[in-house]
């Protein structure tokens, strides 16, 4: 198990894989690397199909009577629906530029995560079964047939793949593993063939507004507890209002933030920025959860969790939607949002109230992203900022994947961070941006029973972090994803201890001079500032 | 097993077309019948496979970001690796088919002493540029084959193609490209263990038939001469759709025709199609507008989904005990 192997030899790696054919190789599933199964009632909750008990490690996995046929028939409906699959399934050449772009196989060595052959486990089905040349040739049409050990090989790998789409950036053909993940899983859930570290959520998150499933009182209380701790650290007490009528804004957030250090602290610094600017926005109990576990079930279930967002914008009646951070969100709200639930016409073209600025690139969706909304702010000096007190923090930043290669929000945290920190350290250039490496924990595998999977995944991350933490000594990797401020923390603790988390809106609120604040001795995390303490006297 | 099938597969069209090729009842089979259907099979099945991709439809606006996204005014966008605009399209995926962008960006990852570094790979880039570019070359150059008068344009490749002068007929360039660039491509397959683990029998098979065909296009130009003047009457009346075939024309030109023959054949069914499939991809050839610009699906359906009133009617009594707005008290 992962926790009793050390660092040392974990990064015993062999990137050279056997000589035998990864068809002669049946799927060897190692505890550590996978999550539990769903439990039968949370798929129930939300009427997904073939709910049943059954454990990886059996031989018997107990699926439906009809799999085969509905595998089948799922992927013919899908090749159908989606270019991307059909084009996906067909133009492979096998070059291997993708090979080793996956944080998994640079982590594992394991030679069926290189992105070609997570493809290749279906393609290869689609050949056999699909193709007249695979129905007939077979293996020597490189095809082969859907068994059950092909369900476990499949499931195994594709829940083996964070959808980060890395190696997509640089497929000559632009062929994007993780869309064949995303159809692929599509089709595993059809079967009943989800983990529950995803189904909870996305039970939770239809019926009572979000993954943790924080009741409104629970969620209200949350937020309120945080605000105590402003006012202790701060000396300020905020109000912010909830389910309001009328607010110019909706912000919606993950839910995550409400919840767990250290994400807690940039939902402190999101109050801390709406008090300063003097926002006139709500929070909502209903549409309590931006991030979509949805979208790693089916894209119908994220079409579901999504609905929210726009029914209560429409509902209170506000103006525009402002949206926190978060990685897999914004691929949702950036490339399905507007296609699963709008025209969003009942929205204005969302306008920053403070600076005036018309925020062009979200005008269809009317969401905007809190780090371009807070780029704007800065960029026209409307936060009081005292960038000194984060000079005991030498950061670097995590690119979600999301953000970076299915949005392109590369420069906006940037300017924030720079903005409220004296210490800004890039990390190299193969590691960031759009070729950032993923935390190994996106996609829903986050869970703690893979912690082995997780620790190898975000590998090739924490190496490029270890890799500025000695150089530059660098202790705080900031990062704008919900996921990532989960799953970093442990990533740092094994990889790179001495280098902590923290979200791009919490560096911004610790350098924030807030109108009547007390003498500001204290991080938002309660932690003496370095050379405040003296100060907390007078 | 690939590797084997694979030669094997080519060795045997080779033999049958040398018999083909040397039986005078037969060329006309070989060098009319077989190019014929080669090609029909080449352009319907082309055409059918890309028409089967479009009605595929692109129910979301997928692009791989690459740059920096269309923001604020200040931010400066990466306009072709993050196009907002259809020019920014048209030039992303004219440098993706022109000088294959995407790999050039690759990187190699290796382990050293526990850290992975990044080394730059141009390789696989260099030698699928040759690869392509001198088997397009080529394949322009047989046009004054094909056609008479030859157009200028043809002659003008021709003449820069052979500029090397060496020896006489000239020496192509694009000749020793083509052979340099597929061997390297079929060689990295085989020494690689990585690649060679990914490989399938059709991989191995169109390079190794691409590999037939340049040879056999070359021992025709400079060693076992034919007779350029039967080819081209040969060339000309399948062009013209006058097919005869001259006495006395060598059999390699039968072995060259029929591999052809049957890489246009075999072009439609397999992963050569990726020249179609990359012009349809929708993670390149999409504008990244999408919070701009509604993109609509056209299977969209509607879902179920859990309303604020069911929400509400769940809730209600501990929404008002915690002081939460409700609809209905
Ligand atoms: S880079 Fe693209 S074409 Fe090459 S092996 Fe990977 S998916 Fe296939
Ligand atoms: S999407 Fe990411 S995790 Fe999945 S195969 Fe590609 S690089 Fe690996």
């Amino acid at each position: 198990m992962a926790k009793e192997s050390t660092p040392k030899e974990m990064q015993r790696i062999d990137y050279n894989p056997p000589t035998k054919g990864w068809m002669d190789t049946p799927v060897n599933i190692k505890p550590g690397m996978y999550c539990y199964p769903a439990k039968p009632e949370k798929i129930e909750d939300v009427g997904m199909p073939n709910p049943h008990k059954w454990s990886v490690t059996d031989e018997d996995w107990h699926l439906p009577a009809d799999w085969k046929e509905t595998f089948l028939e799922g992927m013919r409906d899908r090749l159908q629906k989606h270019r991307s699959f059909k084009i996906f399934m067909d133009i492979c050449v096998r070059c291997g530029a993708c090979a080793d772009k996956c944080h998994f196989f640079l982590g594992t060595g394991d030679p069926k995560n290189m992105p070609v052959v997570r493809a290749e486990l279906l393609r290869s089905v689609y050949r056999g079964e699909f193709t007249k040349a695979g129905r007939i040739l077979g293996r020597l049409a490189g095809g082969r047939k859907l068994t059950p050990e092909v369900i476990k090989e499949l499931w195994y790998y594709f829940f083996q793949c964070t959808e980060c789409r890395r190696c997509s950036l640089f497929c000559p053909y632009g062929i994007d593993t993780a869309e064949i993940t995303i159809i692929g899983r599509e089709l595993l859930n059809l079967l009943g063939l989800n983990i529950n570290w995803i189904q909870e959520p996305v039970s939770n998150c239809y019926r009572i507004g979000n993954h943790l499933g924080l009741q409104p009182r629970t969620y209200k209380e949350n937020i309120e507890f945080l605000l105590d701790d402003i006012e202790t650290y701060v000396g300020i007490r905020i109000n912010p209002t909830f389910n309001r009528k009328g607010a110019e804004i909706l912000f919606a957030t993950p839910s995550g933030d409400v919840f767990a250090d250290p994400g807690i602290y940039t939902l402190m610094g999101y109050l801390m920025l709406f008090e300063h600017i003097g926002l006139d926005y709500t929070w909502s109990t209903y549409c309590s959860e931006t991030g979509n576990f949805g979208f790693f079930t089916s894209l119908e279930m994220a079409k579901r969790l999504n609905y929210k967002i726009y029914a209560e914008a429409k509902r209170l009646g506000v103006k525009w939607i402002l949206g926190g951070e978060c990685g897999h969100m914004w691929r949702v709200i950036h490339q399905y949002m507007d296609t699963f639930n709008g025209p969003a016409d009942f929205l204005e073209e969302p306008v920053s109230p403070i600076t005036g600025t018309k925020f062009e690139n979200a005008k269809s969706t009317k969401m905007v992203h809190i780090t371009e909304f807070t780029a704007d702010l800065i960029r026209h000096g409307k936060l009081k900022l005292d960038k000194s007190r984060n000079d005991h923090l030498r950061v670097t930043f995590h690119d979600s994947c999301n953000p970076s290669r299915a949005m392109g929000l590369l420069e906006e945290p940037r300017y924030v961070i720079k903005s409220v920190c004296n210490h800004f350290y890039e990390m190299p250039e193969n590691t960031i941006r759009e070729q950032t490496f993923c935390c190994g924990s996106g996609a829903g595998l986050n869970a703690s029973e893979n912690m082995e999977l997780r620790l190898r995944g975000g590998f090739p991350r924490a190496n490029a972090v270890r890799h500025v933490h000695e150089k530059y000594g660098v202790n705080t990797l900031a990062c704008v994803c919900a996921i990532d401020r989960a799953a970093l923390p442990a990533l740092m603790n094994y990889w790179v201890p001495g280098v902590t988390v923290a979200g791009v809106t919490e560096l911004v609120a610790n350098a924030l001079i807030m109108e009547g604040e007390g003498p500001r001795t204290k991080n938002l995390r309660g932690e003496d500032i370095p050379g405040r303490e003296e100060a907390g006297n007078v | 097993m690939g590797i084997t099938v694979s030669l094997g597969a080519v060795l045997a069209i080779v033999f049958v077309a040398l018999i083909g090729g040397s039986t005078p009842g037969l060329q006309y089979v070989f060098g009319v019948f077989l190019p014929y259907v080669a090609f029909a099979v080449f352009l319907v099945g082309f055409a059918y496979r890309v028409i089967n991709w479009g009605r595929s439809p692109v129910p979301f606006r997928i692009p791989t970001t690459a740059g920096q996204e269309y923001s604020l005014p200040w931010i400066k966008q990466a306009k072709i690796d993050n196009p907002s605009t259809l020019w920014g399209v048209l030039i992303r995926m004219a440098l993706e088919i022109l000088v294959f962008r995407s790999l050039f960006r690759n990187t190699k990852a290796e382990l050293r002493s526990g850290h992975i570094v990044f080394g730059p790979a141009k390789w696989l880039w260099l030698g699928a540029l040759a690869f392509h570019w001198s088997f397009l070359i080529i394949a322009i150059r047989h046009v004054r084959l094909f056609v008479e008068p030859i157009p200028a344009v043809v002659q003008a490749l021709d003449t820069v193609d052979g500029m090397l002068q060496i020896g006489a007929p000239a020496l192509y360039i694009t000749d020793l490209l083509l052979v340099a660039s597929v061997t390297f491509l079929f060689v990295r397959r085989v020494v690689i263990p990585r690649m060679r683990y990914i490989s399938l029998p059709a991989d191995y098979f169109p390079l190794l038939l691409i590999f037939a065909i340049a040879t056999t296009g070359i021992l025709m130009r400079y060693f076992i001469r034919v007779d350029i003047v039967g080819v081209k009457t040969i060339l000309v009346g399948l062009s013209t759709f006058h097919p005869t075939i001259p006495e006395g024309i060598g059999a390699i030109f039968f072995v060259h025709i029929t591999l052809v023959a049957v890489l246009m054949a075999y072009f439609p069914f397999s992963k050569l199609m990726h020249m179609g499939g990359v012009f349809l991809s929708p993670t390149r050839n999409l504008i990244n507008n999408s919070r701009m610009k509604r993109h609509v699906n056209p299977w969209n359906y509607p879902v179920k989904v859990h309303t604020y009133e069911a929400y509400e009617n769940e809730f209600r009594e501990q929404m008002k005990e915690a002081g939460i707005p409700v609809e209905r008290e």
